[in-house]
């Protein structure tokens, strides 16, 4: 469907929920077409190529709440959707804090926020299949040890997302993305290691070209080789961009306002309080053209902000909704974030943490001994508490370089302690998603190995 | 030809006739097989926090997805409308994965027999919603009358009914019911000016309202979610470095789930990119070890009566006595190495292509006296609730991480332990098995298991065991 008609079903949808009793009303439409190509050894694996949408909605009797969702939009659909919303608010119970925003509070940004690039819908499918083949090619010719590969991908997606409510508001905008991304295998002997590259961007042209791609997924998996577990012990680690901005997305489950308003954040009453080294500054930004943490206006239609989160290390701002704001008798702060249906979450922009001025040479030199993560994994991060443990891979620091591959050991310390132990923020800040970070180095950590 | 007796055909008027047809264009650039997959989800879900059910969701999705192959090759479409000309064009999109003559599909649909793992006489959904809010209501009430320390409360109840059709060009037709309901509660507990604490429980399956009374009360559920966040106020920092490790009954399971199960799906072996590649009759596991995955147990969350490629589930033995038996294998990986499907190939839903993945995966009773193991450690950790987990096949190293433990010492659990990831390598972590308890334990419903974007509803179990050397990740 176009996004006019989209436009004019969301509205539908908004107009019936209020003449049959809703009191308020807010419908989503999301709609996406997707096409994916994998190839693996050379060969076209699979190939992908589909659209979907979907509505969804939610309606206030009163100060009771209901919400639905359908992916059927023909008339007789959106209807049963319409009746769903109503018949389910009946169960739930008054909420004093329930509400849409303040009509005041309700806008979008108009300018070009350059979200869509024209050239993504124009992308062959031999297109996609050749950059693929290409990445895997070039990772593959890059060393007689990298011997197999888990395949490479190339995906583009163009999409629409359409926002109404019963306070008037009426929004929409179309998105695109396109990613390559290459998981070649090395092997030494018995041992087999491997990595990944994944480049990301609005528009097609954006993309790193594929033998970079390759390249740099086949010195990943390269440097991976030889991985020795180490002794348990106090270090400084060096997190490398990929990983670090993980630190940020537990920095943002502390300082959303929902996380404040349950009292389950270890961020709790610090607003105006050192909390980070005093290089740390943190910003959430959904108003930056083109980046990926961009759009007009919130989940709840208001517009998108930049919000300063950290600033030299003083935490000065939560990030909020319309409900979590009511909660705490604030204001929102543009962070309403939701799939399709049900009261809004709360989301960030494009958050990232300002770079520094050192590049990662000079911080592996004035570390000196310690650990270059490259690879985290599991979930061991409590951010009610701030313990923090995680499985980690990568590369032992010794006279200032990164030297020999470390593996199956584990990194921890919590959360609160870690944000003050900051030592070193890199210069080297990329957007490459919606969480950046450049490298850091965070002092007397544990590290958990033989 | 008449409408088919299923929610199909009774709702969407589709015929035999028109499964052939749509077979036949997604074939009709050539191809070995082609299939598509039918999927009606409708759910509901309730939602406590501060002691209100705040809000309350219900919704439906439907779609079909068209599958061929074409030797290795996948082509893959979909539509979330049924009408014909929708599914006639993505039959062509996937088609053109092959380039060639048109291959003939097989003439008439069978159906085969089918197992009923999980029949309930009334869908949760079917149920008044009244009932249904009663749930976590009770939740609410009996975590905090558990302790007065509990501050904060969430409850979430959510059920959904998934309607399942499956044709094949090699002339199979199934079809499928699979309800689910489940109940999760998350407490938080404080004592004046300290530091809060987080506990978690939850239950569920593919079974009715009448699942929820006894051990799956929501009393149950709260008191035991309530419980863990209180120990946890009295907590001491978890250990660091490589230690004796037991492992309670039940949940701690998912061990087998990254540590193994992963490992064994036949993708990454057929690939050579998982680190059990090859090892097929070689020890990878103590003679203590035996290791199942079974899509066929009563009402479990992990449980199917035929898998999302229309093959019946089965019992699975990956680890017999420490021994690697074989790999969870899908249509797709069947044919290129010359077996037969598992009844393994799963997928999140209809617009996304099979994959292998496990069900339940468990690992068999032993002898030991679950006491006795405990009493058997003069040092170590005693692990008996975890959070989530993730492996890197390839290298074999995984985690998961401890949500409840407690210190042993000289053979008696003593200090609450924080929350700390345990780290180890696939085919050598279960090595180190030195007994097996006699409590083997199903855990109680809410696993969801992830790859490749795709999300699953699973199960895992274990009776207690004991591993003589694992990485705890503390900070002491």
């Amino acid at each position: 469907m176009s996004e006019g008609v989209l436009r004019d079903v969301a509205s539908l949808v908004v107009r019936l929920a209020i003449e049959r009793g809703a009191t308020d009303a807010e419908c989503t439409i999301a709609e996406g077409d997707e096409f994916s190509a994998t190839v693996r050894l050379g060969e076209v694996e699979t190939l992908k190529e589909a659209g979907s949408r979907a509505a969804g909605l939610r309606v206030l009797l009163g100060k009771r709440q209901g919400s639905s969702y359908t992916s059927d939009l023909t008339e007789d659909g959106v209807s049963q959707m319409v009746d769903a919303a109503l018949a389910i608010a009946r169960i739930t119970e008054e909420d004093p804090f329930a509400g849409l925003p303040a009509p005041e509070e309700l806008g979008q940004i108009t300018v070009d926020l350059q979200l869509a690039a024209p050239d993504v819908a124009q992308v062959e499918a031999a297109a996609r299949i050749d950059s693929a083949k290409r990445a895997e090619a070039t990772a593959l010719a890059a060393d007689t040890r990298i011997t197999n590969s888990e395949g490479a991908s190339c995906e583009t997606y163009s999409g629409c997302r359409v926002f109404a409510n019963s306070r008037g508001f009426l929004g929409s905008y179309a998105s695109t993305t396109a990613s390559l991304s290459v998981t070649p295998v090395a092997r030494q002997g018995e041992e087999m290691e491997r990595d990944y590259w994944h480049s990301v961007s609005r528009s097609w042209a954006g993309l790193e070209a594929p033998e970079y791609v390759g390249q740099k997924a086949a010195e990943r998996a390269l440097r991976r080789l030889g991985a020795r577990k180490i002794e348990t012990c106090k270090a400084t680690i060096v997190f490398e961009p990929r990983v670090a901005k993980s630190l940020l997305g537990h920095i943002f489950e502390a300082v959303s306002g929902e996380s404040i308003y349950r009292k389950s954040s270890f961020l709790l009453d610090k607003l105006e309080q050192q909390i980070a080294a005093a290089a740390v500054t943190i910003v959430d930004d959904a108003t930056i053209p083109g980046y990926f943490g961009t759009s007009p206006f919130d989940d709840e239609g208001v517009p998108s902000r930049r919000t300063v989160v950290i600033e030299n290390g003083v935490l000065k701002n939560y990030l909020f909704n319309t409900y979590s704001a009511r909660k705490l008798n604030a204001h929102t702060t543009g962070n309403a974030a939701r799939g399709l249906t049900g009261a809004a979450g709360i989301g960030h922009g494009t958050l990232y943490l300002e770079a520094g001025s050192q590049t990662p040479e000079e911080i592996f030199a004035a570390v000196g001994t310690g650990l270059y993560v490259t690879e985290l994994i599991g979930f061991g991060v409590n951010t009610v508490t701030g313990d923090y443990s995680r499985g980690a891979a990568g590369l032992w620091i010794e006279d200032g370089k990164p030297g020999y591959p470390v593996a199956e050991i584990t990194v921890a310390g919590n959360l609160a302690t870690m944000l003050q132990n900051i030592v070193h923020i890199g210069s080297d800040l990329e957007f490459r998603g919606s969480t950046c970070a450049p490298t850091i180095a965070i002092r007397d950590m544990t590290i958990s190995g033989k | 030809m008449s409408q088919l007796s299923n929610l199909f055909g009774q709702k969407f008027g589709l015929t035999e006739r028109d499964l052939e047809r749509y077979l036949s264009e997604a074939l009709s650039k050539g191809g070995d097989y082609a299939d598509l997959y039918f999927e009606y989800l409708a759910t509901s879900s309730i939602s406590l926090d501060e002691s209100l059910v705040k809000s309350a969701t219900q919704g439906v999705t439907l779609g079909v997805g068209v599958r061929v192959l074409s030797g290795e090759r996948t082509g893959y479409a979909y539509s979330d409308d049924l009408s014909p000309d929708r599914i006639l064009k993505a039959a062509r999109t996937a088609a053109c994965i092959a380039s060639g003559p048109a291959t003939e599909i097989k003439a008439g649909l069978t159906t085969g027999e089918k197992h009923d793992f999980y029949p309930v006489p009334i869908l949760a959904g079917e149920t008044p919603l009244a009932e249904r809010v009663k749930l976590v209501k009770r939740a609410d009430a009996a975590a905090r009358a558990h302790d007065s320390r509990v501050f904060q409360v969430q409850a979430i109840y959510a059920d959904s009914v998934r309607h399942v059709l499956v044709a094949t060009s090699d002339g199979r037709l199934s079809t499928d019911v699979q309800p689910m309901a489940r109940l999760n509660v998350a407490a938080l507990a404080r004592e004046e000016n300290g530091v809060p604490q987080r506990g978690y429980a939850g239950g569920g399956g593919r079974v009715g309202l009448d699942f929820f009374g006894g051990a799956h009360s929501p009393e149950a559920f709260a008191e035991d979610a309530a419980r863990q966040a209180v120990v946890q106020l009295h907590a001491v920092d978890a250990p660091a470095g490589e230690m004796t490790v037991v492992l309670g009954p039940g949940w701690p399971g998912i061990l087998l789930h990254e540590a193994v199960g992963h490992g064994l799906e036949a993708d990454f072996n057929r690939k050579g990119v998982s680190a059990f590649s090859g090892r097929v009759g070689q020890q990878v596991a103590s003679p203590l070890c035996t290791v199942v995955d079974d899509g066929t147990i009563a009402h479990r969350r992990g449980s199917l009566n035929v898998d999302d490629e229309g093959e019946p589930t089965q019992q699975n033995v990956l680890i017999e006595n420490g021994v690697l038996r074989g790999y969870l294998t899908d249509k797709l990986s069947a044919r290129l190495t010359g077996g037969t499907s598992t009844g393994s190939g799963r997928r999140e839903n209809y617009q996304h292509y099979p994959m292998p993945r496990m069900t339940n995966t468990f690992m068999l009773a032993g002898e030991s006296a679950p006491e006795e193991i405990i009493k058997s450690v003069k040092n170590g950790l005693y692990c008996s609730n975890f959070g989530g987990g993730q492996v890197d096949i390839t290298s074999g190293n995984f985690v998961f991480s401890a949500s409840e433990s407690f210190l042993i010492e000289d053979g008696k659990l003593t200090a609450p332990v924080r929350g700390a990831t345990l780290i180890g390598n696939g085919p050598e972590a279960l090595k180190y098995v030195s007994m097996v308890g006699s409590d083997l334990k199903l855990d109680l419903g809410i696993g969801v298991c992830g790859k490749e974007g795709q999300s699953v509803p699973v199960g895992v179990g274990m009776p207690t065991i004991k591993i003589d050397q694992m990485t705890v990740g503390g900070t002491r």
